[in-house]
């Protein structure tokens, strides 16, 4: 195929590299008798969002847990910042699928909750929750509840509250989801700004093709029943053209084509 | 409160809220369309209105009117033997639901958080749930007598097993999303219970209250029936026995009355001070 050339094989080398911020080292998951994942191998480059994508029941928000420390491996490690863990730490910030708001607190409470239990006082998250309203265009909203806004305005107050704490990794659990098409495409744009702007690490859970391949630096496939890494592709796509020229870039369809044709085999 | 009324029956009600004036029926329409409180003072006026009726008829000898009912009320409240009930029944039943609020919310919120502490516990509230509790007041008695212990364990005996079973559902079917999201970002123990459990189960929680306090009231009446007449129970069994039917009601009515201001009270302090956001619904 002509986009052979995008895609390196599934072999990972070993923890040579430094610039690696999160390693998975042989992670297994058995939930009883199920095996939901097996001897996952990965390296997550510091700087970069790195898309974990598969068909449902491929163990990708299970791997996603595991390594926000949610979730125990039943073998294996995760190393952040060279060290290994087991439970969450500040270095980990989550963003839940299902956003996870306090429905009783305001957004400004919602989004400096991160910090309230790390026992910052409340002018401080305040100010800090304040400059991330901002960024993620939510200003207005401060004193409103949950309930009182879009998903995609709820998805915002969660990404929000994962920027606050500061975190060297972000994860984000299919997190455009629940938001509809419109809302979803802009979002993508936002968070790609995000990106740009924060120098975080991101790893991303998604279903969805055209989101990974438009969003990623790389994209790690992974096969389902047991869970493994079948295949990492680097897309390459040229990010300073505009959003719609992106979608309609050859690269990028190429990329999609071929993550479809590696993933039809396991579509019903 | 309820808002049962047809809208057949509106008409009956358009003289009785006094901020209306009963000129403009378009005025009332929008009023009756935006304001809840005008539902409920229908609903009471009919209530009322049906029970005057019924008392007129009369149904029965020893049913009196409303109005009659009001009146007597009037003078009990004037002769101070209204406050003197209550200063007697309000102890036991005080204590009682204080009691049964603090270990019932503990213990409920211990089994939820802990398996160990639903399986030792859990069947106990479940046969003291199902047990009919009017059938137990007579071996309190036999216990601990006649006095204010046997009552209050009688108000405790109908409270605590009700608020116990919904305090431990109520923390059972907390959202897991929102643990993990306290977890995520290394919430303890302590905050993940304070700060995130007690606030999403606050309303099964409270619901267990409201349950457990008419609980409470329906113990209080029933020890100060079947154990002594004190208190309202004695109001009630003294103008019984003289065929003082109007002051015997106007015992009834008002216990019930003040059941009702009380869970409406706390349902005031539920939405006020634990889930703000329920205002704004």
């Amino acid at each position: 195929m002509a986009n052979s050339a995008l895609a390196r094989s599934g072999s990972v080398k070993a923890a040579s590299s430094n610039d690696a911020v999160v390693q998975v080292r042989d992670v297994c998951k058995n939930y009883g008798d199920i095996e939901a994942l097996r001897g996952i191998n990965l390296e997550f480059e510091r700087g970069n969002l790195t898309t974990l994508l598969g068909p449902s029941g491929c163990g990708k928000t299970t791997l996603l847990k595991i390594i926000a420390g949610l979730v125990p491996a039943t073998s294996g490690e995760i190393r952040v910042n060279g060290r290994a863990v087991t439970a969450p730490g500040p270095e980990r910030a989550f963003v839940f699928q299902d956003f996870a708001l306090m429905p009783w607190a305001t957004v400004l409470r919602n989004i400096g909750f991160g910090l309230e239990l790390k026992g910052v006082t409340a002018a401080e998250r305040d100010r800090t929750a304040r400059r991330y309203i901002e960024q993620v265009g939510l200003a207005g909203f401060e004193q409103k509840y949950p309930h009182e806004l879009s998903g995609g305005m709820r998805q915002r107050v969660g990404i929000a509250r994962a920027f606050a704490v500061n975190a060297d990794v972000l994860l984000l659990d299919e997190p455009f989801s629940a938001v509809d098409e419109q809302n979803r495409r802009k979002f993508q744009e936002d968070l790609l700004r995000l990106v740009e702007l924060e120098k975080k690490t991101f790893i991303f859970v998604t279903h969805s093709i055209e989101e990974a391949v438009y969003v990623s630096d790389r994209i790690v496939l992974l096969s389902p029943r047991p869970g493994r890494v079948s295949q990492i592709i680097d897309p390459m796509i040229d990010r300073t053209a505009s959003p719609d020229d992106i979608r309609r870039d050859a690269v990028y369809l190429d990329v999609v084509e071929e993550i479809w044709q590696g993933l039809r085999q396991y579509a019903e | 409160m309820q808002m049962s009324v047809s809208p057949a029956k509106l008409r009956d009600g358009i003289g009785a809220p006094k901020e209306v004036p009963p000129t403009v029926l378009e005025k009332i329409q929008s009023f009756a369309d935006e304001r809840r409180s005008f539902w409920i003072v229908v609903s009471l006026t009919l209530l009322f209105a049906s029970w005057e009726m019924a008392g007129r008829i009369p149904i029965s000898f020893a049913f009196p009117t409303f109005l009659e009912t009001l009146s007597a009320f009037g003078e009990m409240v004037a002769d101070g033997s209204m406050h003197k009930a209550y200063l007697i029944t309000l102890q036991p039943l005080v204590m009682g639901v204080l009691v049964s609020a603090l270990v019932g919310i503990g213990l409920g919120v211990a089994m939820g958080l802990s398996d160990k502490a639903e399986w030792l516990l859990a069947p106990v509230f479940i046969v003291l749930q199902a047990a009919p509790m009017a059938a137990l007041v007579p071996l309190v008695t036999f216990v601990y007598g006649i006095g204010l212990t046997a009552k209050t364990l009688a108000v405790i005996m109908l409270a605590l097993p009700v608020i116990v079973l919904n305090s431990y559902k109520a923390v059972r079917h907390v959202n897991p999303s929102l643990v993990d999201m306290c977890r995520s970002f290394q919430g303890s123990r302590v905050q993940q219970i304070f700060k995130i459990i007690i606030p999403d189960a606050s309303p099964v929680l409270f619901a267990g209250l409201r349950l457990g306090i008419a609980a409470g009231f329906i113990g209080v009446m029933l020890a100060e029936l079947l154990i002594t007449p004190t208190g309202i129970g004695d109001l009630i069994t003294y103008h019984r026995s003289v065929a003082n039917y109007a002051h015997m009601y106007a015992a009834v009515a008002s216990i019930i009355a003040v059941s009702t201001l009380t869970l409406a009270g706390l349902q005031y302090v539920e939405t006020h001070l634990l889930r703000p956001e329920k205002r704004r619904k």
